[in-house]
């Protein structure tokens, strides 16, 4: 699907892209290395669609997806959203760009203001970005409850009067309210209990047919991401391992930490859990402010092999449409990929080097 | 396993309740329950439903105010736990009875070496001296699964992984060979490859030392793979028991059916739209006088909102030995 020349213009487009925090040490607080969540991360978005982006805690999910709100500087690269670069617009024109992207939070209860009624929340972006008299804001504030299953009895009433899932859809009204195209949901579903999070992925589905969204959805639930998701990029380390259509990664996944990281989950089916056979991974991850020289998943796994620990696996098409970033698929990678922004990815991280 | 050893664990009608500005709230509600040499039993419930209060309740750990454990009687071996005193309570929970947590890190000490505080429960209660206790710990640590245990005593819990401080906490958890081992949410703190690593140190553990377990989750993927018996708790009391196949392949509970539902599989069929169970939990002010769940539950009927229902007994065996639940509603039709 990331192939231009078939498929329609994607709404988002990522390309090297780089986040580093600076760390600085020493009694002079000299700059001394980086952090590197975000290391050289590349993928494309289609209008309308769902990617899933799993991988462990700390892998940058949640950097990658506030690098393409621009809540960040990045470091390097590009994230071309509907056509415009965000990562090089100047302030004004990021603030009028602003609107078509948001963002849904994992923790309801910190991100919204326990000292604001529920309509001023969700009125919040309206009062930033539009001219629009009281009345024509509450008409529309009440539409958005009622897209998200709130009761509009409820306007005046204060966050903490609600529950984890209501708080979750107060946080889900407020990003629809400015007409996005685009949501970066940053596990919108992880602190509410198993029973509340199918309302809430039930509802983010209706909103996506409903208003025609394209989502990011950012989760460490590989059940859950298989039913949202249409296409999943699995990270690790900073950097994408794997990205693939939805079902053939489940089905057969080709990078050995995607595989590793779809057998750990437990199965719901006690014969099951017996027969599966389950790779345990040796070790932790390693701390993106030092990754390995070559692979960044060589010091885990199973699979290395001498090459691995030299040099690094670009993303790569290996099988139409499922991108891998090892040299186990390395054969296929010099021939493979006829993606050209793929290709262009390639000689930008080579110049860096 | 065997149904005919006596229990190592046997709680009875367990009450436990908050007193809130708000009201009283009936966390634990008549919960009884038993653990058999060497079994591993699941507690599963959504956020609120017990769980923790339960567990913390047998073992003398709620402060009091506002916790009242008002009922119920906690038999390790032949010894009531709610009626020994404070000090012989402190022994049982650092020498018989095993805890561990949830977050790792809030419940070890920062400022104390992992050595520290894995030889003190075995100096205090075992009688060991430094150099005994030293040399445990290291055997301890390099149980669970840490490579070079002989230098890591003298780590800090900061210096640890996540995964590796809850190594930590099951190392001392397991110093001085306790009866039971009691294990709240250990991995929901930790990611699904390192959840792995630890389920796989428990099976290992289990054949290794054969103690019995409560491991309290709420995923129903990781009960699948690691419990004998399963006990679903909801609005504070337990709603279904049973062996850990029974209740994946016969759920009676009509919670424990939705459950089951709502959850996307990771290798079946893909449903277009996921089951939801409609409501909230309840909230869980006043003494029950009806089924916690009827607010919520797609069979309800009248009777439901008149009487909360007892465990009743599925399949001839005693409550709490085979498969029961607690539902005036019956899936073969009948009312119960
Ligand atoms: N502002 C910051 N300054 C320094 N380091 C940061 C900052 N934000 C994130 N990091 C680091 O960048 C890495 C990636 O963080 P990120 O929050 O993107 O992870 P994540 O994949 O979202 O993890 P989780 O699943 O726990 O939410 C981590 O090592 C984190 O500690
Ligand atoms: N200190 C407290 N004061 C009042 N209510 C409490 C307190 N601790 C727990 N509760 C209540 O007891 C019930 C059970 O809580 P808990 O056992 O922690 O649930 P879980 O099953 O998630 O472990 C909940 O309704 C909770 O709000
Ligand atoms: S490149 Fe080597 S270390 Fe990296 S995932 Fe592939 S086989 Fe493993
Ligand atoms: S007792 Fe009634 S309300 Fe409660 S679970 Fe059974 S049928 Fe539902
Ligand atoms: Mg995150
Ligand atoms: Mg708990």
């Amino acid at each position: 699907m990331l192939d231009v020349t078939k498929a329609p213009a994607p709404l988002v487009q990522v390309r090297g892209l780089k986040m580093y925090f600076p760390i600085y040490s020493g009694l002079l607080r000299r700059h001394t290395g980086d952090v590197k969540a975000v290391d050289g991360v590349s993928f494309d978005i289609m209008p309308g669609e769902t990617l899933g982006l799993v991988g462990e805690s700390g892998c940058g999910k949640s950097t990658v997806g506030r690098a393409l709100l621009r809540l960040y500087e990045i470091t390097d690269g590009k994230v071309v959203i509907n056509g415009t670069d965000i990562a090089s617009l100047a302030p004004e024109a990021l603030r009028r760009a602003r609107p078509q992207m948001q963002m849904v939070f994992q923790d309801p209860q910190a991100s919204l203001n326990p000292r604001m009624t529920l309509a001023d929340i969700i009125g919040e972006p309206l009062d930033e970005h539009t001219d629009w008299d009281s009345n024509r804001k509450l008409a529309r504030i009440y539409e958005l409850m009622d897209a998200v299953g709130l009761n509009r009895r409820f306007a005046n009433r204060f966050p903490h009067e609600f529950s984890g899932g209501q708080r979750q859809r107060i946080g889900i009204a407020r990003a629809l309210a400015l007409n996005p195209r685009f949501i970066v949901c940053d596990e919108p579903i992880a602190a509410l209990d198993v029973s509340i999070q199918a309302q809430v992925v039930n509802l983010l589905e209706d909103l996506q047919d409903k208003f025609g969204l394209t989502y990011l959805f950012i989760s460490h639930d590989l059940s859950m991401v298989r039913h949202i998701a249409d296409r999943v990029a699995v990270m690790y380390l900073g950097r994408i391992a794997e990205l693939s259509p939805r079902d053939a990664l489940y089905a057969r996944p080709l990078h050995p930490y995607a595989e590793a990281l779809l057998s750990a989950v437990p199965e719901p089916d006690p014969t099951l859990a017996q027969t599966r056979q389950r790779i345990i991974l040796q070790g932790d991850v390693p701390s993106p402010a030092n990754p390995p020289k070559g692979c960044n998943f060589c010091t885990r796994c199973p699979k290395v092999f001498d090459l691995c620990r030299q040099l690094k696996p670009e993303l790569a098409e290996v099988e139409p449409g499922r991108f891998v970033a090892c040299h186990l698929f390395s054969n296929t990678t010099a021939v493979g990929s006829t993606d050209a922004l793929q290709a262009k990815e390639h000689n930008q991280q080579g110049d860096n080097r | 396993m065997a149904d005919g050893a006596a229990p190592v664990l046997d709680v009875r009608g367990l009450k436990t309740v908050f007193r809130t500005r708000g009201g009283e709230v009936h966390a634990v509600n008549s919960v009884s329950f038993h653990l058999n040499p060497g079994e591993l039993l699941g507690v599963v419930g959504e956020s609120g439903s017990g769980k923790s209060v339960t567990m913390m309740s047998l073992i003398g750990l709620l402060p009091s105010p506002p916790a009242d454990v008002r009922a119920g009687s906690v038999m390790l071996g032949n010894r009531d736990l709610l009626k020994i005193s404070a000090e012989e309570l402190r022994n049982v929970r650092g020498a018989k009875v095993g805890f561990v947590f949830q977050d790792p890190m809030t419940s070890l000490n920062p400022v104390f070496t992992v050595g520290n505080q894995i030889m003190e429960p075995l100096m205090r209660h075992m009688g060991m001296t430094k150099a005994q206790a030293q040399i445990r710990a290291t055997e301890l640590l390099a149980l669970v699964g840490i490579p070079d245990a002989a230098a890591r005593l003298k780590s800090y819990p900061h210096q640890f992984s996540g995964g590796m401080r809850q190594r930590v906490m099951i190392a001392i958890a397991l110093a001085c060979d306790p009866d039971v081992l009691i294990a709240d949410e250990p991995t929901t703190a930790l990611d699904v490859t390192i959840q792995a690593q630890i389920l796989e140190l428990v099976k290992d553990l289990r054949k290794k030392l054969g103690m019995a377990i409560v491991w309290i989750t709420h995923d129903l993927g990781v009960i699948a793979g690691i419990a004998d018996r399963v006990m679903v708790m909801y609005g504070g009391q337990v709603v279904e028991q049973a062996p850990v196949r029974a209740l994946f392949s016969n759920p009676q509970h009509p919670y424990t059916r939705a459950l089951l539902k709502t959850i996307p599989s990771l290798t079946g069929d893909r449903a277009a739209r996921l089951q939801v169970i409609e409501g909230q939990p309840p909230i869980l002010i006043g003494a029950p006088t009806a089924c916690p769940f009827r607010a919520r539950c797609p069979q309800a009927f009248a009777r439901c909102e008149s009487e909360n229902p007892d465990r009743r007994s599925l399949d001839g065996r005693p409550v709490g030995q085979g498969h029961d639940v607690a539902c005036h509603w019956s899936p073969r039709g009948a009312h119960a």
